[in-house]
């Protein structure tokens, strides 16, 4: 893992997405989507029967959060990574509607990892259980589809200074194994 | 015969539901101070950190320590010289855990129905209620809320006498293989055994759920706890799955007897927040 910290934009551009590589830590400002189990199911039924998403995925960045509800004078309440592999079955459709990035954390299928380096496209990991952390760089939270999903609802997310490690980068080097190999002995 | 009305169980329960979603047990961020002193990967020691401060964000401002507030699970010790009065026990439960979930502001992740609609219950009731007559006056309500990153990962086989501690120590390990990062290392991992299929999980799920400063009160599961410990902790699996050797923080195991055919093995894993909270009325 490298010691310096990256700062990086979201959306992302195509450079930035291939740019990154396992193991950096990054932190990012602009607008990330959250969207997670019933939001994936929604948008990819909507895409098979042919009809236009409620958003754009180009370039976006998907966080995979259900935030806690905000308190008085919080915009949102604990906001920390839920298990990405539950999105492994919709991730690839939702890849070639020119997604860019996801965080989350946890591992993903192969199929997630060829989906990824055929678009290149990065994944990257949030600390799990970190929620009242993570939501200090949240700025402010705006549901943009499928409201009455409540916290699955697709929202976007203004952040400043995200912190994020890249697991596995757009050329497929995976920073789980790569970073746990040291410390195995089994 | 001591009287406990329902209302004074509701409070306790809506109590519970906010302190074991915002305030870290001291006993698990001792855990941590004292892993971060020893994991040699900077990432995990780093990740640690992070858990400490995380938890000092969520105590002051009373903000989930992690978005997913669980499922309520309470374990319900009644003294059989109490009498309940003023209404249904479980549903003083629910009244807590509703009140919990929505004055607290914290995540309601109950769904209503598991197959078809999945409909939000929106309060995140019902309470998962495990309820034991024990002797005495006291009501004792101890709650574990879980999330779903680390119960998914939950395993239940049924052994055979023959495949003995080999048997058990391979199935604890899968288990933790498997779960890695999803269920957000370092963990606690519980391990049931004996019984049948559902008293396995059922101390699995007690056993995820105790104190981080317990052992086993006998010192031959005490010894096998510790044993489990190290071999988890060298998979190398690591804080959030990023390599370390500190993947979890404690294991515990629960037995009951078998039959003299079994030996089922649970294994419940609990995240790092390895939320509880307990009262005696």
């Amino acid at each position: 893992m490298s010691d310096d910290v990256k700062r990086i934009r979201a959306p992302f551009d195509e450079a930035t997405a291939r740019s990154l590589r396992a193991g950096d830590r990054v932190l990012i400002s602009g607008t990330i989507l959250a969207a997670r189990d019933a939001a994936h199911k929604r948008l990819t039924e909507a895409l098979a029967r042919g009809e236009k998403l409620p958003v754009d995925l180009r370039g976006q960045v998907v966080y995979y959060v259900g935030p806690s509800p905000a308190s008085p004078g919080h915009v949102i309440g604990s906001a920390g990574p839920t298990t990405s592999g539950r999105m492994d079955a919709y991730t690839p459709t939702l890849i070639e509607q020119g997604l860019r990035g996801m965080i989350g954390k946890g591992y993903r299928k192969p199929e997630v990892v060829e989906a990824m380096k055929a678009h290149g496209v990065p994944y990257l990991a949030a600390v799990g259980g970190a929620g009242a952390l993570i939501a200090r760089s949240i700025r402010k939270y705006d549901v943009l589809a499928y409201e009455d999903l409540g916290p699955e609802a697709v929202a976007a997310l203004e952040v400043e200074d995200f912190p994020a490690i890249v697991v596995i980068d757009s050329t497929g080097n995976n920073y789980y194994e790569t970073g746990q190999a040291p410390y195995k002995e089994l | 015969m001591k009287e406990i009305h329902v209302t004074d169980i509701s409070a306790a329960v809506t109590r519970l539901c906010v302190d074991a979603c915002c305030r870290l047990p001291a006993d698990v961020r001792a855990a941590f101070a004292e892993r971060q002193r020893t994991e040699p990967s900077p990432v995990g020691r780093d990740i640690l950190g992070q858990l400490m401060q995380n938890a000092d964000i969520a105590a002051d401002e009373m903000m989930p320590i992690c978005q997913d507030t669980g499922l309520a699970v309470v374990f319900a010790d009644v003294g059989q010289e109490v009498h309940i009065i003023g209404g249904d026990f479980a549903e003083a439960v629910n009244e807590g855990v509703r009140r919990g979930y929505v004055d607290g502001y914290l995540r309601k992740s109950s769904v209503a129905e598991p197959l078809f609609e999945r409909k939000n219950t929106g309060d995140n009731t019902p309470a998962v209620l495990h309820v034991r007559l024990v002797p005495g006056d006291g009501l004792r309500l101890r709650l574990a809320p879980k999330g779903a990153g680390s119960e998914n990962k939950s395993v239940v086989k049924m052994l055979v006498p023959a495949d003995g501690i080999e048997g058990v120590r391979k199935v604890v390990l899968d288990a933790v293989l498997a779960a890695g990062p999803n269920s957000c290392p370092p963990m606690v991992v519980g391990v049931g055994l004996g019984g049948t299929m559902e008293l396995a999980a059922l101390c699995a799920k007690r056993a995820a759920a105790r104190d981080l400063a317990s052992r086993n009160a006998d010192p031959r599961y005490a010894a096998f706890e510790d044993e489990l410990l190290t071999l988890i902790n060298r998979t190398g699996i690591g804080p959030q799955g990023l390599g370390g050797r500190t993947t979890a923080l404690k294991v515990h195991v629960e037995w009951a007897p078998t039959h003299i055919a079994s030996l089922p093995v649970a294994v419940n894993i609990n995240c790092h927040a390895a939320r509880h909270a307990e009262v005696l009325l």
